[in-house]
């Protein structure tokens, strides 16, 4: 590549952006519901317009790849109760500290007096363990395959030195067993997926395939910049065009067919599939990623006791639907009105990943223009 | 039984009391000889003017011209580290005040300082913050006239809080707002956005970078008196400080009752800055400046104002970036490098890092 390439804004190029619309124009005949699964793609078609740009046979439907947005309600509260505790410093990514619980947010906990901290990497939370050892360090291991690789090197590194005073509260997800569930769901109209670059960065796309098979559906793994989207895009619509569907890659710079092995193996020495509550959608089978036995000292939930919280979620928002592709945040009737970045009812309205909010924030009015 | 322990007075029994000139302690709160003390080796020694060296609780002051009206701007500053690439908190709680009351175009004139120090504080480091301070308003022409001291218990402050206030005077033909935004004006911006938040961001090391970026904290005040020698009828002066360009261009919108619209490639903005924003999640137009200005006057305007900006000490980057327009009445609108439209809204609240 040549070494003058800018990766920030040679993906964003307006005359390529336009003659890979072009191309899609051509080669669109019909209507197509595609759904990008990752809350990120969700964010960077708004934050673009892609949606206003792209030809008006084509639907996207947003998917549940946000992993703030899918954490269920009641590890929330149950992080609220871990939070709270004096001796704790509670470790989160960014993001969390707004979601609502059935009651508060870490917000509200922190100026309680609750120590909060934001860390960007789960090694970080370590550190701070490490820096601590009269408190007990939490970290939210909350996350999809992308983040779970350095939640995984969290609880390695602690066993290593040894940390009797760091401890995991665990809500991970992975991808595939979601994408089966929308596919098996009798409201479908999802015809062909994007699937998520950096996922697939880690985990490769050979999990797709049999997906691909049964389902008739294309799967075109996609990144994450205007150029990278479009391409996405219309790989999608070619197989779909064709009746085809199997496995593309899209994002070529980033992910190969076998992934990144020693991510994946570090998965699978801490962590193992176990059914998984995603917020708004319900138990998924073997769609979590939980602590195994010999990791079970560094569950968070026995050590504080929390499992027993179990809570219900808000009967107005429609978070679930949402996260399904089966409705638009306009179609809630709660949008802008009583829910809002600053007062979310829901998941997908907090994260900067969410649908709710990145319709919130980039959608609004624009055709006035 | 108990044996009695043997007293031995022996030597001073009431300790020498420490003399306190390394740290701040309690007593530099007092109001009494240790805050003097205070006030003389560190304050006056660096601020040292009439006003203040008089020693009295007030300033009196002459105002430079008849008629025009008083501007009067306060600021309470904290930041944390105190000292970061570019600047510190000294710099800030002067060019924080001096550009805030210059945004209405007047002539900031003096100012007054309150600290509020936490027990512990190293005086050296009090001192450098007031050094520094002292130079902010040497460049931006203006005197620290009166302060005031106060000590926090260890723990119950973040070393050092300063507020300052501001006094300037307006001429009475001056009518600078931002409710003046008229459709049509052209709204242009004095170099690249994001510098201090991102510059404060890495230098609290919390998220393991290191940038090259550094606090674009500056006197504005030097700068708008030169865009309005040219262009008098300039509408609106704003620095966009927290909540970045979007929050403030926003604002603007709501208070003149107009839409705006900017152009996502004409707006400037550093590599470093736009990588680091994009490795945190950070949407750079939401992103604090603390030596920023945005101009928005009538577009026949545009050229000499961006040209004067450009050669003004801070303004080397400076660029047209949109036009106040009737539609989307109230909204700020981003045309993206791709040609679509967007909404820029207001910042939600603290801006968090995101997860992946």
């Amino acid at each position: 590549m040549n070494k003058n390439f800018n990766f920030s804004t040679s993906f964003r190029n307006s005359s390529l952006v336009k003659s890979v619309i072009d191309e899609i124009q051509k080669t669109i005949t019909k209507k197509w519901t595609l759904m990008e699964i990752c809350g990120g793609q969700t964010h960077a078609i708004m934050q673009y317009g892609l949606d206003q740009i792209l030809p008006k046979e084509l639907e996207l439907v947003h998917g549940p790849g946000c992993p703030v947005c899918v954490t269920p309600l009641g590890q929330i509260d149950r992080a609220h109760a871990i939070a709270i505790l004096p001796n704790v410093i509670f470790c989160t990514f960014g993001d969390m500290l707004r979601v609502p619980g059935s009651s508060v947010d870490l917000f509200t906990l922190r100026a309680r007096g609750a120590q909060i901290k934001i860390v960007y990497s789960p090694l970080d939370a370590v550190k701070i363990a490490q820096e601590n050892p009269d408190k007990q360090v939490v970290f939210f291991a909350i996350g999809f395959e992308t983040t779970v690789p350095a939640n995984a090197t969290s609880v390695l590194q602690a066993k290593a030195l040894g940390l009797k005073n760091f401890s995991v509260l665990v809500s991970q997800v992975s991808v595939p067993p979601a994408m089966n569930a929308i596919l098996n769901s009798p409201l479908n109209r999802v015809q062909a997926f994007l699937a998520a670059g950096h996922v697939c960065a880690v985990m490769g796309y050979w999990e797709y395939h049999p997906i691909a098979q049964k389902y008739h559906v294309p799967i075109v793994v996609t990144g994450f910049e205007p150029l990278d989207l479009l391409q996405g895009i219309l790989k999608a619509i070619q197989q779909l065009e064709k009746s085809e569907f199997f496995v593309e890659n899209a994002y070529t710079r980033a992910v190969s067919e076998a992934g990144n092995q020693v991510a994946q193996r570090i998965i699978n020495q801490i962590f193992e599939p176990c059914d998984r509550n995603w917020r708004g959608i319900g138990i998924i089978p073997m769609s979590g990623l939980g602590l195994r036995k010999e990791y079970e000292e560094f569950n968070a939930e026995n050590r504080f006791q929390v499992g027993h919280i179990m809570t219900q979620e808000s009967e107005i928002c429609i978070a679930g639907e949402i996260l399904q592709g089966l409705k638009k945040p306009v179609q809630c009737p709660a949008f802008r009105k009583i829910c809002s970045p600053t007062n979310p009812l829901g998941a997908p309205m907090v994260s900067s990943e969410g649908t709710c909010s990145a319709y919130y924030r980039y959608a609004i009015n624009v055709e006035e223009d | 039984m108990t044996k009695t322990p043997t007293i031995t007075f022996e030597g001073p029994v009431c300790p020498v009391p420490l003399r306190h000139n390394k740290s701040i302690v309690m007593g530099h709160g007092s109001g009494g000889k240790m805050t003097e003390d205070l006030i003389r080796q560190v304050f006056q020694k660096n601020f040292s003017n009439s006003f203040l060296d008089a020693g009295n609780d007030f300033a009196s002051v002459q105002m430079p011209g008849p008629g025009g009206h008083l501007s009067i701007s306060t600021d309470a500053h904290i930041v944390s580290p105190i000292f970061f690439p570019g600047g510190d908190i000294g710099k800030l709680a002067i060019c924080g005040t001096v550009n805030d009351m210059s945004m209405s175009g007047a002539i900031p004139l003096y100012l007054t300082a309150s600290f509020i120090l936490e027990e512990g504080l190293d005086i050296d480091i009090l001192e450098q913050v007031v050094i520094s301070m002292q130079e902010s308003a040497n460049e931006a022409g203006v005197l620290v006239i009166a302060g005031d001291t106060k000590v926090v218990e260890k723990g119950k402050g973040d070393g050092i809080f300063i507020s300052t206030t501001g006094i300037g005077w307006i001429s009475d033909d001056k009518v600078i707002g931002g409710e003046k935004a008229q459709p049509g004006d052209a709204v242009i911006i004095s170099g690249t956005i994001g510098d201090h938040g991102i510059a404060v961001l890495t230098a609290r090391g919390e998220f393991s970078l290191e940038s090259s970026v550094r606090s674009d904290v500056a006197p504005l005040n030097h700068m708008i008196a030169e865009i309005l020698k040219v262009a008098p009828d300039t509408h609106v002066l704003r620095d966009p400080t927290r909540g970045g360009l979007a929050t403030t261009l926003n604002e603007i919108a709501r208070q003149s009752k107009v839409g705006i619209i900017i152009h996502e490639e004409s707006i400037p903005i550093t590599n470093a800055v736009q990588s680091t924003c994009e490795l945190l999640g950070f949407d750079p137009l939401y992103v604090a400046n603390e030596g920023k200005l945005i101009v928005i006057a009538p577009d026949v305007r545009k050229n000499e104002i961006l040209e004067i900006i450009r050669n003004t000490k801070y303004g080397n980057h400076a660029a047209i970036i949109g036009e106040v327009v009737e539609r989307n009445s109230e909204k700020v609108i981003l045309k993206t490098q791709i040609g679509t439209s967007r909404i820029l809204d207001v910042m939600a609240g603290e801006m968090l890092p995101r997860i992946c």
